[in-house]
């Protein structure tokens, strides 16, 4: 009976939570904008009605789901003291259905959500990636493959901005000593802003689709169908938590350290979380005016972009790969910083060159802002600045390669451990590698003008992205898992995901490039037999089922170890970080004994402690 | 060494926890952040505004000619840059005021400052955009603008410029209305007064924006259609 009640409350809380009404409340806001707007406008702008409505339904999102309460509350003059904990008479995992303030909390939250659309996105691939495997249409047509293939790219986007802002909530407080974000609310409105963001992308699926790719170039992204509208709406809302999150990690940062921890005494993530943050805050920027000008040339009429009416398609390309260029180091560098972060240790050895990898990090961000065009080599640009933009393109593989150098240097001679989050760090490295030395070929013009939209690109991207965010990503899943649980993973079946993906990988990446050299067209739904690339087409979708399918072992061995492994130690991995330190789950303030920092953060196998803790008065 | 004394330190913090109050950040701690947060949200609008500023010079470009600029209403291009500098010594007043403990003067003063961005907006929105297709005229002083939305790049471009700069302005103006309000029912003192703070400082950026969107859009280039 007892088992049957528990079920039915927890269902009841679910139905009851935060997302559940926020989804409510954008559905009536959107209707209620949508028909009020219809009303006062003539019938030609009835796309802008829906837009200004849609954006009304986000506010109706946030309003139901408790994000601004409090905010409305200081409005009208009231106190509104931080809430910490579940609701009273709840169990705790309650806490993760609504508007929390705790920066672990939240970490999660962006963690879970950022998890569950990389399997949506991946499911996207998985379908086209089948309709790839033989020449012809079997399984879609046209304007499906187009949505499948464009949606895939923006929906794994946001996943990894997600998984971005969970690393960054969860450990950058954590690991400079502060019991939270500087600013908790504005932090809990980032995660829950992008909810309803998502559900914008969705619905585009749903009314028709688009078939611009993630890029939405106009003049095809004008002319589109309105599944485009809502695409590029819900891109644009997303800028909303990137931008308000980056700030609270600068500001946390910058205020909230623990004594004695200067910047070069900060565990290196943090400095990659820096650097990612400061590309966040600024580059997004440009990318919602862009977007913004797409969008009210789509709705309004007003002209910006379309040639036949005075526009430059060329604009919306510049202020686009302004924000989309540097964000692939907001995906890339907390994942560099992961690597940084685990090989010392599991190499039981002193990081090799802080100094250089931290600022390495920011140097990789400052020359992200200076290579944008290097995507436009074929779109029209002068021939000027094609031979400045390659040139500063080259430069980005001086700050890359400090890092690849200084982690070849840690490893050597080290006592390395081959764990599960070490597999995954030596995996990261390998593919970010087969990503890094694929690049030059695309930056330098005369090259990349044969390369240009080719499986080539595909297969660079891909490979940046998996060693550069997603196995560090679960490398930091594995290793920081007991932290957040409490509980050890099951080995064998981490040791099996990681087995499982890397040689998929490598397979996936080596027959994307391969298709691409012997002439396959990225975004394109089918291909001529006589290329000779059915066996590369054939793996590639194989090699992308092995991939899901170890993502898959992955959340099922997270899910089960929860509840069946035993409770770890304090400190399972020897880590001379702070948060290894204190009790996992850490408490609901972190360190209930502040800390100081007394020596380096990786001087692994050398007797000199890092943090002190503070003795109390009264001891 | 460091381990024993970590875990011990641990075990002591687990007998004695702390309540919640001595895990808020004290009081100059957060202001520093608050004015920290606030600059920064100041430099990520640079980009937003700086994005709009470069468009319109990418835009009104003609190749031949150099600058370009719309046929526009010199004399409400002046009035509104006028009443929006104006605004913001009221703030500047308001702010000082409040500093040296003068509530009335300093709600005076805000309550101003809102008026006067109202009366910014209508100006833009009203005036010059004409939403509502108005006509009229004082001392053969056009009060309404004629740039329509099929004017090609130079509505666009302008209404972007205008619109986004707007929307600024009106939450400002909601600000200083919030602010007002709470300073009305004495919320704040010469030592605390991070709203009266953070709202003068956004109004001063929002203006500060619009001396560099005014030349672009009212002054530089030959006007051209």
């Amino acid at each position: 009976m007892n088992f049957i009640r528990n079920l039915l409350l927890g269902l009841w809380y679910i139905l009851t939570s935060s997302y559940i009404k926020g989804l409510i409340g954008q559905a009536l806001f959107t209707f209620l904008g949508f028909q009020f707007l219809n009303l006062l406008l003539p019938d030609n702008l009835s796309e802008f009605s829906l837009m200004i409505g849609a954006i009304i339904g986000v506010i109706g999102f946030l309003l139901f789901a408790g994000v601004l309460t409090d905010w409305l509350l200081w409005i009208g003059g009231k106190e509104t003291p931080l809430k910490h904990g579940a609701r009273e008479g709840r169990p705790e995992w309650t806490r993760y259905l609504g508007p929390d303030v705790n920066h672990k909390v939240i970490g999660i939250q962006y963690g879970y959500t950022s998890l569950f659309v990389l399997l949506v996105g991946g499911l996207f691939a998985l379908i086209f990636r089948l309709e790839l495997a033989q020449p012809g249409m079997q399984l879609l047509d046209y304007q499906q493959y187009n949505t499948l293939f464009s949606a895939h790219g923006i929906v794994m986007i946001v996943s990894i901005l997600l998984g971005v802002g969970a690393m960054l909530n969860y450990l950058v407080p954590l690991m400079i000593g502060a019991s939270d974000m500087s600013f908790p609310r504005l932090n809990a409105f980032s995660y829950w802003v992008s909810i309803p963001a998502i559900v914008l992308v969705l619905t585009g699926m749903a009314v028709g689709g688009w078939d611009t790719g993630w890029v939405g170039y106009p003049t095809l992204s004008l002319v589109g169908p309105l599944g485009t509208m809502f695409f590029l709406l819900g891109f644009y809302i997303n800028g909303i938590s990137s931008i308000a999150g980056s700030i609270n990690v600068l500001v946390t940062t910058a205020t909230l350290r623990a004594p004695g921890m200067s910047l070069f005494r900060m565990p290196i993530f943090v400095w990659a979380a820096l650097a990612t943050s400061l590309i966040q805050f600024t580059a997004t920027q440009t990318i919602a005016v862009a977007l913004t000008l797409n969008l009210l040339e789509r709705a309004t009429g007003l002209v910006f972009f379309n040639p036949a009416q005075g526009g430059d398609p060329l604009l919306y390309q510049h202020l686009f790969w302004f924000y989309s260029h540097p964000v692939v180091y907001v995906f890339v560098l907390p994942g560099l910083g992961i690597i940084s972060e685990l090989l010392p240790v599991f190499a039981r050895k002193p990081l090799f060159g802080y100094k250089w990898i931290a600022l390495s990090s920011l140097g990789i961000a400052l020359v992200g802002f200076l290579v944008w065009a290097h995507h436009m080599f074929v779109a029209g640009m002068s021939d000027t600045l094609r031979i400045v933009f390659m040139i500063s393109t080259l430069f980005v593989a001086i700050p890359t390669g400090v890092k690849f150098f200084s982690w070849v240097a840690t490893l050597w001679e080290g006592k390395i451990e081959l764990s599960t989050p070490m597999l995954f760090v030596l995996g990261a490295i390998s593919v970010f590698l087969i990503g890094g030395i694929t690049g030059p070929i695309l930056g330098t013009v005369p090259t990349d003008l044969h390369l240009h939209d080719s499986y080539w690109v595909v297969g660079h991207f891909h490979a940046t992205m998996f060693g550069g965010f997603i196995f560090p990503f679960f490398a930091g899943l594995y290793y920081w898992y007991p932290k957040i649980t409490g509980h050890m993973y099951k080995e064998a079946l981490g040791k099996l995901h990681f087995w499982l993906m890397v040689p998929g990988f490598w397979v996936m990446s080596f027959g994307q490039m391969s298709a691409g050299i012997m002439g396959m067209n990225r975004r394109y739904a089918d291909y001529d037999p006589a290329l000779g690339i059915e066996t590369q087409q054939v793996l590639v979708t194989l090699a992308a089922f092995v991939i899901g399918w170890s993502v898959l072992i992955m959340i099922y061995n997270f899910i089960a170890s929860a509840r069946t492994e035993p409770v770890v130690s304090m400190n399972p991995w020897g880590s001379r970080s702070p948060e290894w330190q204190i009790p996992s789950p850490a408490p609901e303030f972190n360190y209930d004994v502040p800390f100081e920092v007394v020596g380096d953060p990786y001087d692994y196998g050398l007797d000199k402690p890092y943090i002190r803790f503070q003795v109390v008065a009264g001891d | 060494m460091s381990a024993t004394t970590a875990e011990h330190a641990v075990e002591h913090a687990v007998e004695h926890a702390h309540d919640a109050h001595s895990h808020v950040p004290p009081y100059h701690v957060q202001l520093k952040s608050n004015r920290m947060g606030l600059w920064l949200f100041f430099i990520s609008e640079i980009f937003l505004f700086g994005a709009l500023f470069a468009a319109r010079f990418y835009l009104w470009h003609v190749p031949g000619v150099g600058q370009t600029r719309p046929e526009l209403s010199q004399e409400l291009g002046l009035l509104a840059t006028t009443v929006l500098l104006v605004s913001s010594y009221f703030v500047f007043r308001g702010e000082t005021a409040m500093e040296h403990g003068d509530r009335s003067r300093f709600l005076n003063s805000y309550m101003m400052a809102a008026l006067l961005g109202l009366v910014f907006f209508v100006a833009v929105v009203v005036m010059e955009w004409n939403v509502f297709g108005l006509e009229g005229s004082i001392a053969g002083i056009e009060l309404f603008g004629h740039l329509g939305i099929d004017d090609g790049v130079y509505a666009g471009v302008f209404y972007a410029m205008t619109g986004m700069h707007a929307l600024h302005v009106i939450t400002g103006v909601l600000l200083l209305l919030f602010v007002w309000n709470r300073g009305r029912k004495g919320d704040y003192s010469p030592e605390r007064h991070w709203g009266v703070e953070g709202c003068a400082l956004y109004w001063h950026y929002v203006d500060v924006v619009w001396v560099f969107f005014y030349p672009a859009l009212y002054l530089i280039g030959t006007p051209w259609h």
